[in-house]
This record gives structure tokens, sequence and C-alpha cells, in this order.
């Protein structure tokens, strides 16, 4: 007889899922999955609007990532009008998508997976959150919620409003940066520096107690894609993407992101609304591979920033060939952070950026136009074609966290397998299994969960659906 | 001398207040006149009245039905209440039902901030709408070079038909059709871009109250609207006349 542990929903990340867990008769784990039980049709009824009005409407897919998906979609406007962002704007793109990033880095890293690591994966789960961090370790907590507010600051201070800003308009940005809000900018920033280090450092020392984890949590041979400059530097925002396997090898050295459809196909599973991209020259599912943070580290040859690059470094020591532990996805995101900071610094200071041309305007004037950038959470696509009147016909996307299903699935199978015994249902083996799903910082949809407030429920089914245990915390 | 005759004057109590009207003045003027809000989608100053909207809705005593106070005249001795509970749940519905029939999803609309439609919700605190949405599907017309008509963000409110007819004299747009299947229409139903009357003057854009004629390429709360030349032009025309 089999049973079935049902972790529903899943706590701490963004949007709705659920974790079911295969049980034998003798409480070995057979299989385990992923589910992601909501669905979303924005593909679907943006059919009919006018192309110009997508990252509008994009945005509204996610309010942790709204940047994101406004730039991959005003990219892909731009391709439909077949125009050049002026400079300026193309680079005023590049610095908000970085605060994003650093806001959305910040949520993951200390509101929502540093209470494991420092409370401790058995801890109180009443405790294990923000709050509990607050009373235990209250300058790690401060932290936290200092950077993330940098991100979102630079954000509100260049687009005026900080969740759902329409300054990312088709053609580059809808208005020109004043010279105040840079210098307010850029008077932040070397306390964000110290403010980073002082956080790598103990979070470098803490690794060391998660041996285990770091050698279960999703630790298997992939692939992984991300962005790069064309010298092979980290790159977020534009730039050819590259594709290296488990060994750090090429395998596609660079490609044009507009060409993804050449490399990325995408299966579908009748048990869960997300799909699953795989390489597609090794078919599904031999072609897994990984997105995001720690993806990103793995590609490149180098950051393109002194900090992060010295970081980078010791990035790569910790395995042989790339890094290859899910876990280290959050030591990936505060050197992204680093070198997100550096680079927007590196922007500020070159006086151009007050430049007033920052959008280009014009008409639909190609069918079809694909806007890739990275997310805080890996490669993010969009892809629409277009009437002749300019009206979207078709659309595709791509987001993030969909690169990463397979291997968030092979993640949660591992974890189980190592932590999960079916006879008993303990709150802490359980929130190993979550909290392997967290260093994906899945966003699975638009709504934040960053308290602990969900109730979640854990069913044990038998094979004909019938309860056998039920456990619920929250 | 003839204005005077023209302008004989009535009594009356507007929300129990004593005022005085003119004779060929309504009582939406009236209450306009006496600083009592009434409030309207329709109705444009420099245009002709169609009661279209049914927003002004007001209650005179002794009369079982509503009336509506943009097409109503002032009469000796009539009581009129602008505000009471009644009205108040009829506007909310009106405007509910206004939300609930095409795509009125002001988050990511080019007039989002700059609609008479959304700014009327908020103010008769329409919070929510309790009709499904119909879910209908009308084109959105981007023929034209400039401009584009979203038929989906219509209100039926007819200002574009009368600007264009009555200020502009092209008569490029209609109504056609009746009830749900009513839709704004450019010449015989022909796309806009084609259009051999349109002048391309942009009148219809500034009248409309919603984000349903707009200038194209603008992003969302980016499309601004003005009509304060049309009290002028209007004067203009009648001189012509
Ligand atoms: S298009 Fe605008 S002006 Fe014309 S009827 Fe519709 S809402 Fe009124
Ligand atoms: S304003 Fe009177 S009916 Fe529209």
């Amino acid at each position: 007889m089999t049973k079935q542990i049902v972790i529903d929903p899943v706590t701490r990340i963004e949007g709705h899922s659920k974790i079911t867990i295969q049980i034998d008769e003798n409480g070995g784990v057979t299989d385990a999955r992923f589910h992601v039980t909501q669905y979303r049709g924005f593909e679907k009824f943006i059919e009919g609007r006018p192309f110009y009005e997508m990252p509008g409407i994009m945005g509204r897919i996610c309010g942790i990532c709204t940047i994101s998906h406004m730039l991959a979609s005003a990219k892909a406007t731009d391709r439909i009008m077949a125009v050049r962002v002026p400079e300026t704007g193309h680079r005023l793109r590049q610095i908000i998508n970085l605060a994003s990033i650093i806001q959305s880095h910040a949520l993951s890293f200390f509101h929502l997976s540093s209470p494991d690591f420092l409370l401790g994966m058995e801890s109180d789960p009443a405790k294990r959150s923000i709050f509990g961090l607050m009373q235990m370790y209250p300058e790690v907590a401060r932290d936290g919620i200092r950077l993330r507010r940098f991100g979102q600051e630079i954000i509100e201070w260049m687009a005026g409003k900080r969740l759902h800003p329409t300054w990312i308009v088709p053609g580059g940005v809808a208005s020109p940066l004043e010279p105040e809000v840079r210098d307010r900018i850029l008077a932040t920033i070397p306390e964000i520096y110290v403010l980073l280090q002082r956080n790598l450092d103990w979070f470098k020392r803490k690794m060391e107690d998660y041996a285990q984890e770091i050698r279960t949590f999703g630790n298997f041979p992939t692939m992984f894609m991300g962005t790069i400059t064309p010298k092979g530097e980290l790159d977020l925002y534009d730039g050819h993407l590259r594709i290296v396997d488990d060994r750090g090898h090429m395998v596609e050295p660079s490609f044009k992101a507009q060409r993804y459809a050449d490399y990325i196909g995408e299966a579908v599973e009748p048990w869960t609304f997300m799909k699953f991209p795989y390489y597609k020259p090794m078919g599904y599912p031999d072609g897994i591979y990984r997105v995001g943070p720690l993806a990103r580290l793995n590609v490149i040859d180098s950051c393109g920033t002194p900090r992060a690059d010295q970081e980078w470094a010791e990035f790569r020591q910790l395995d042989r060939r790339v890094v290859l532990s899910s876990f280290y996805y959050h030591y990936a995101r505060l050197i992204e952070c680093l070198y997100a900071v550096e680079k927007i610094e590196m922007m500020l200071d070159d006086p151009d950026i007050l430049g007033k041309m920052v959008r280009a305007n014009a008409g639909p004037n190609s069918e079809e136009g694909v806007g890739v950038t990275e997310a805080p959470r890996g490669t993010l696509i969009h892809h629409y074609r277009v009437d002749e009147q300019g009206r979207i016909v078709w659309a595709n996307m791509i987001v993030s966290t969909t690169h990463n299903n397979m291997a968030m699935n092979r993640a949660v199978q591992q974890v189980a397998h190592r932590y999960v015994d079916g006879n008993k249902l303990t709150e802490g083996m359980l929130n190993r299994v979550e909290a392997v799903i967290r260093t994906f910082d899945p966003c699975l949809s638009c709504s934040t969960h960053a308290q602990n407030e969900l109730p979640i429920q854990y069913e044990l089914v038998g094979p004909h659906g019938e309860k056998l245990d039920e456990v619920t915390r929250g | 001398m003839a204005t005077a005759v023209r302008s004989r004057i009535r009594t009356l109590k507007i929300d129990g207040r004593d005022v005085s009207a003119r004779e060929d003045e309504t009582i939406l003027e009236l209450a306009e006149e006496n600083g009592i809000f009434i409030p309207t989608l329709c109705r444009i100053e420099g245009l002709s009245l169609v009661g279209a909207c049914r927003l002004c809705l007001v209650e005179v005593a002794g009369m079982n039905k509503l009336v509506p106070a943009c097409l109503t005249y002032a009469t000796e001795g009539m009581e009129v209440f602008t505000d009471s509970e009644r009205l108040r749940n009829y506007r909310r519905m009106i405007l509910e039902l206004l939300f609930s029939e095409g795509n009125h999803i002001c988050a990511i609309c080019v007039s989002n901030g700059k609609c008479e439609l959304q700014a009327l919700a908020q103010r008769l605190g329409m919070d929510h709408v309790r009709f499904a949405n119909l879910q209908q599907e009308r084109l959105v017309d981007m023929t034209h070079e400039r401009f584009v008509v979203d038929r989906n963000r219509c209100i039926l409110c007819a200002r574009c038909v009368r600007v264009c007819d009555e200020i502009e004299w092209a008569h490029t747009w209609d109504i056609k059709g009746r009830g749900v299947d009513a839709r704004v229409i450019t010449d015989l139903d022909t796309p806009w871009g084609e259009s051999d009357t349109c002048t391309s003057c942009g009148k219809c854009v500034r009248v409309c109250p919603v984000g349903a004629i707009v200038e194209k390429g603008r992003a969302v709360g980016e499309m601004a609207k003005r009509h304060d030349f049309l009290p002028h032009l209007a004067k203009m025309r009648e001189a012509k006349k």
C-alpha cells in the first residue's frame, strides 16, 4: 500500500503550490512532486490588446517582479516597433532592473530564508519568520529591511511609484533621471556596501553548519543558463544567453536571446499548471537546466565589477567545476546584490545618465517581438506577435521560475528521500522539503506570503484517497 | 425684450433649500449654480443633451419615477431631492453595470487617474462590482494613424458622436445596435483608418470621458484630456447658424 503526504500550501514563497510525497508501506519515499495549483492565463487575455499596453498589463503578473515583467515586455515591444532605445533610456532601464533585483533578493534571503539559517530548520515554526528573527537577530532583520528599502526606494524615486510603476514604456522610459535623484541614490551606496559585507561574512561562516543541507538540497548535475555580456561578464538586463553543463563545459557559448525557441522546448505534465522547459537538443527530461543567481554565476567568466568578482572567485571554489548545490542560490543572491550596487554606482557616476533622450516612439513595424531579461529568479522571456494594426494575436512567456520547474521537482525528491520518513510526520523534516523549494525562491504569481501566516496542511493519503493522517501548522 | 420674456423666474426647492431658476434652466444647471453636486457622465458643456447615462437622476416630490436632472426643467413649486439612500444606490448600481459591461480595469488603462468614470466611482463610493462581467469581445480598432478606439472601454455616452456631428460637422461617429450589442462605429461600420469623413481633428479623443478613444502609443495613465475648448467652439457654431 502506498500513502501520500500533501504539503499544501507551501509557506514563505510567492504564490500557490502544494507538495505531495508518495510513501510505500514501509514509510519509504517513492516519489515527490511540486504542484502549482494556480493558473493565470495572461497569454490568453491580452489577445486583441494594443501592443504598447503590454508593459503596463504584464507588470501586473507579479507584485514582486513587476519591474522584470515590465522590462521583458517593453523589450519585446521595442522589437515590434523596430526601434533602438536611446542609450540613456537603456541605462535607466538597467538601473531600475538592478534595483528590482536587489529588493527581491533581499526579500528572499532575509525575510523568507534567513529564519531557517539562523533560527534553525527544526526551530519553532511560530517563531521561524522575519518576526522571530527580529527578536533573536535584530541586526540581521534590520539589514534585510534596509536592503530591501534601498532597492524599493530607487524604484520609487526613479519611477514615481514602488508597486506597479508605469515609467517603463515601449521604446524606453517615460522621463529622464532627475540629478537630485541620482545624488540621493549615490549618497546611500556606501552604507549598503558595508551592510552587504557584514551579511556575507556571517553567512559564509554559517554555511559550515549546513554541510548536510548543502549536500542534499537540490545538489545534482544539471545544465545552467544565464545572460552574459559580449565579454562573458554577468549581465542582468541584456545580452546573449549561455548554457554550460554540470562540469562547466560550454553547451551553448552564446546565442541570441531572440532565438530562444530554437534552444528551449516546453513540456507539459497533467498534474501541474507549470510547464517544464528543457534544452531542446537533449530532449525532455534530459535537457534539464537551472536558471537564476546560481546559474548566472556558473555560466559567466567574471562579474565585471571588482567587489563582486572577489566574492565570485570564492564562490567558484565551493565546488570542483560548477557549483551544483541549490543551497548556494542564497549565497549567489548576496553576490548579485553586491554586483548590482556596484553596477548602479558605475552607471550613475557617468554624467550621460542625466541625458534627456530616453524614449523612442513608433508604431508597429514588425510582426513579432521577443524580449528577454534576467529577472531576480532567472531568465525571463516575453514573446508577442501582432497583426498589421499592432494588436496582439499571440503571446508566449517563459517566466524564470518555470525554467527551474524540473530542477525543483528533482530537488524535492532528493530532500524527501533524505529527510522524510513516512511513519513520522515531523514539522522539521517537512520544513526542509519546503526549504529546498525556497532556495529557488520560486515566484508562482503575484502575492507575497512573507510571514508565516498561512496555515499549512500535511495530508497522509492512502491509495484510494482516504485520509490517514493530518497535521496543520502555521 | 425677448430675453426678459424667456427668463421668467421660477421658485422651487432643492434639498429643502429655496432657490430660484430661470424657466429655461435645467435642474442640473440650477443645482450646479447653487453648489449642489449631481453626478453626470454623458453631459458635457457645449454639446446637446442626450440623457444617456442616467447618473443625474433625482427625485421630485409627487412623482414616482426618477427624472434625469440634465433634461428636466425647473417648474414653479417643484421639490427636488438630489441625495437619498435610494439615489445613492441607483447611481452606484449604474456605475457597477457600466463596469461589468466592458473592460474597466483601471490599473492597466491609459486613462488611469484621468478618467471621468473612475473619478465618479471613487466619489460615489463604488468599491466593488456586484455583477459578473459580461466578458464581451469588442473590437479594438487601431487602423487610424494617430488614434485608437477600444470599444471595451466605451460607456456609450455618445459624446464622440455629438462632438463630431455638432462641432466638427463631420459625423464620422455613430452608434450601431441596441442594448448590450450597441457599439460606437465610424462611417458605415468600416475601419476608422479608412474613413472618408474623419478629419483627424481629435475632438472625439478630447471629449471621450474614459480611455475608449485615445491617442496611440500611450502607456498606463499617460492619456490626459482637456475639453475646455468646447463651450467656445459651440458658441462659434451657434453664431454661424
Ligand atoms: S467612445 Fe468615448 S465618447 Fe464615444 S460613446 Fe464611447 S465613451 Fe462616449
Ligand atoms: S448626465 Fe444626465 S443622463 Fe447623463
